[in-house]
């Protein structure tokens, strides 16, 4: 019920064509007061428990994809991906995981670079002759 | 008959070869991922839309649409046999589905979700074909105050459908009017909300939006439940139902079809709505409504043929009117917009091809799909039998790729990052999704039309109310608040989602 937090924001107009965002911006910050004060008014159930490890470990695995493509390669951001979003699952088995990462990465190349040509660096930077291209 | 000399050309491009094939691709992908619990059919097609731009226009919407049929299909497997919803649209059908399979009639639940659902994507098929000729010519006429009106209107029922509080479904559309924002303003070149971020000045694609708020937010759900499933794999034999049946369930198949076919017109509205609502109402008329959820037939019959007729019947908005009702469509339209065609009434008569060859080739892959999930049940029963930790590295795997090579930029996909976050806290706060991702997609246009209103209107905001057909609209979206807010039609709103928990 706490959602207030962060519809807060709503106000950060910019000048000049503001007009629209403001009329929305105060409209959310009308919301958010009708949520916040109904948050002190009612008996509600209590929000669910936050997950944090799933949560963490899929973003920065996520995250960690975009920004290793390029200096990594495919072959490297793939790795971080599925190792690191493995670890947010509940079980961990290092065999399996990386069966699962080699078959990934089989794919990826076959179907995405070969098959529909995207231009994804395979390996990584520092290797100077890759051997799959 | 100007109709049938146009769903003639429609079958000829829809069973061309090459078409016949995407259809397929689309149908296969829609009953896996329907089949598979923690893969939606909106993660999916927000997958595929960067791949689409390889395709052809019509290619590519026959493939993305037999997606989203297609996993109105195969979430009734999972339903039925495992007690877990394959998809959203099938919450209801795991009630009676698999009570039904506890009782040694697995096949009799399948033939009968697949049947319904094939009566059903038929009948909304010709739907189709009928209703939306006229509204496109009604919706030509629309200047910037009618599609302001609208679009408010689509807003609206769009949050009075969604379930939940309706406060905080209108501060989500909200929040997505404010993100479609983001970017350079069209009008003066201003950058607005940008925070001094170059990569932010083009505004963020909605694909990216769309797979951050369903597909990483669903991933991060789905671990931390750690749910047992007990899958009925052997029992699976007997696959024609009974003449007990077939007399028990084509009534709430008529209905199902009905009401789905009504519902998903609405904005807001598609297959999910359909489902709850028809098991309801099959409950309510039943004469018998204690045998509901101890395995009634007619249980499975409704809420999977109105699914299906929901789903189809919701592309009519989008093709008249250039408006989306639900996320999906608002995926389909980003799909024409990738292919440079911009959605709207025009649609239908200057790429006749597109419009007739998508209709034909939802029949098309309605048989397909009848073949693909009954003899062909066994292949899809086996993969219900992969864990999920195999799973979801691999959707992730896919999604970062598809937003990677939109513009091989890793911002985007920090962008899909954060956009999870936030989905997962709105999950975890009850603020439904959808609406917002609607908003996002509505923003941009809603402001245009707005200012160009009232640069006709000299900044007169009566210009509203005084032309008929957005008054008309402007009427109803108060109308729907206020009997939203009333007490009595709030319940009956709350009964009809109640039936998830």
């Amino acid at each position: 019920m706490w959602a207030i937090e962060f519809y807060q924001m709503g106000t950060a107009v910019r000048m000049g064509p503001a007009y629209f965002p403001a009329v929305l911006g105060f409209l959310q910050v009308a919301l958010g007061a009708i949520i916040l004060a109904g948050s002190f008014a009612l008996e509600g159930p209590p929000v669910d428990t936050f997950y944090f490890r799933p949560l963490i470990l899929v973003t920065v695995a996520t995250i960690a994809y975009g920004y290793l493509m390029k200096p990594a390669g495919l072959i490297g951001a793939t790795a971080a991906l599925v190792y690191i979003s493995a670890l947010g699952g509940d079980e961990f088995n290092w065999k399996e995981v990386t069966i699962l990462f080699v078959a990934l990465i089989l794919f990826s190349v076959l179907v995405f670079v070969k098959g529909l040509t995207l231009p994804f660096p395979i390996c990584p930077d520092f290797i100077e002759n890759c051997p799959i291209r | 008959m100007e109709i049938f000399h146009n769903l003639a050309m429609g079958f000829g491009i829809a069973i061309s070869p090459m078409h016949l094939v995407y259809a397929l691709i689309g149908c296969l992908l829609g009953t896996l991922v329907g089949v598979l619990p923690g893969i939606g059919s909106v993660a999916t097609i927000a997958m595929l839309l960067p791949i689409t731009f390889n395709l052809t226009p019509v290619a590519a919407l026959i493939m993305l649409a037999g997606i989203y049929y297609g996993a109105q299909y195969g979430g009734s497997t999972t339903s039925i046999l495992v007690n877990i919803p394959g998809e959203a649209t099938s919450v209801v059908t795991c009630l009676d589905g698999y009570q039904m399979a506890r009782q040694g009639r697995a096949g009799a639940a399948l033939a009968v979700a697949a049947l319904g659902s094939f009566f059903a994507g038929c009948v909304a098929t010709v739907l189709i074909a009928v209703a939306a000729p006229p509204l496109a010519e009604v919706a030509l006429k629309f200047g910037p105050s009618e599609y302001f009106s609208l679009m408010v209107f689509g807003l609206i029922a769009a949050t009075v459908l969604a379930h939940g509080s309706l406060v905080k479904a209108i501060a989500m559309v909200v929040w997505g009017l404010l993100f479609g924002l983001i970017g350079t303003d069209v009008n003066s070149g201003v950058l607005r909300f940008t925070f001094g971020i170059p990569e932010l000045s083009d505004g963020i694609g909605f694909v990216i939006v769309a797979m951050g708020m369903f597909g990483t937010t669903e991933i991060i759900v789905n671990l931390e439940k750690k749910g047992e499933r007990e899958v009925f794999t052997k029992n699976v034999t007997k696959l024609w139902p009974t003449k007990d049946d077939f007399k028990r369930s084509w009534g709430a198949v008529l209905r199902g079809t009905a009401l789905g076919s009504c519902l998903g017109i609405l904005p807001g509205g598609g297959a999910l709505l359909s489902s709850f609502g028809a098991y309801s109402l099959e409950k309510k008329l039943s004469k018998h409504p204690e045998r509901f959820g101890k395995g009634a037939i007619e249980g499975v019959a409704a809420p999977e043929s109105a699914n299906n007729a929901g789903a189809q019947t919701s592309f009519i908005p989008m093709l008249t009117l250039g408006i989306p009702g639900n996320a999906v469509m608002a995926l389909m339209i980003g799909a024409l917009m990738i292919q440079g065609i911009a959605p709207g009434p025009q649609v239908m008569n200057e790429k006749p091809d597109l419009f007739w060859g998508l209709i034909a080739s939802m029949w098309v892959g309605n048989a397909m799909l009848v073949v693909l999930n009954l003899p062909l049940i066994g292949m899809w029963v086996k993969l219900l039998t992969v864990p999920y930790r195999y799973l979801f590295p691999s959707i992730l795997v896919f999604m970062a790729i598809g937003v990677y090579s939109l513009s091989n930029n890793p911002f985007d996909v920090l962008i899909m990052g954060i956009f999870g976050v936030v989905g997962y806290i709105c999950a975890k706060l009850e603020c439904e999704p959808a609406p917002m991702v609607l908003g996002f997609i509505l923003g941009p246009l809603m402001e245009e039309n707005l200012r160009r209103a009232m640069l006709l209107s000299r900044g007169d905001p009566t210009v509203f109310f005084t032309k008929p057909i957005s008054a008309t609209f402007m009427i109803a979206s108060v109308i729907l608040l206020v009997a939203v807010a009333l007490p009595a039609i709030r319940k009956k709103r709350e009964e009809v989602f109640v039936e998830e928990d």
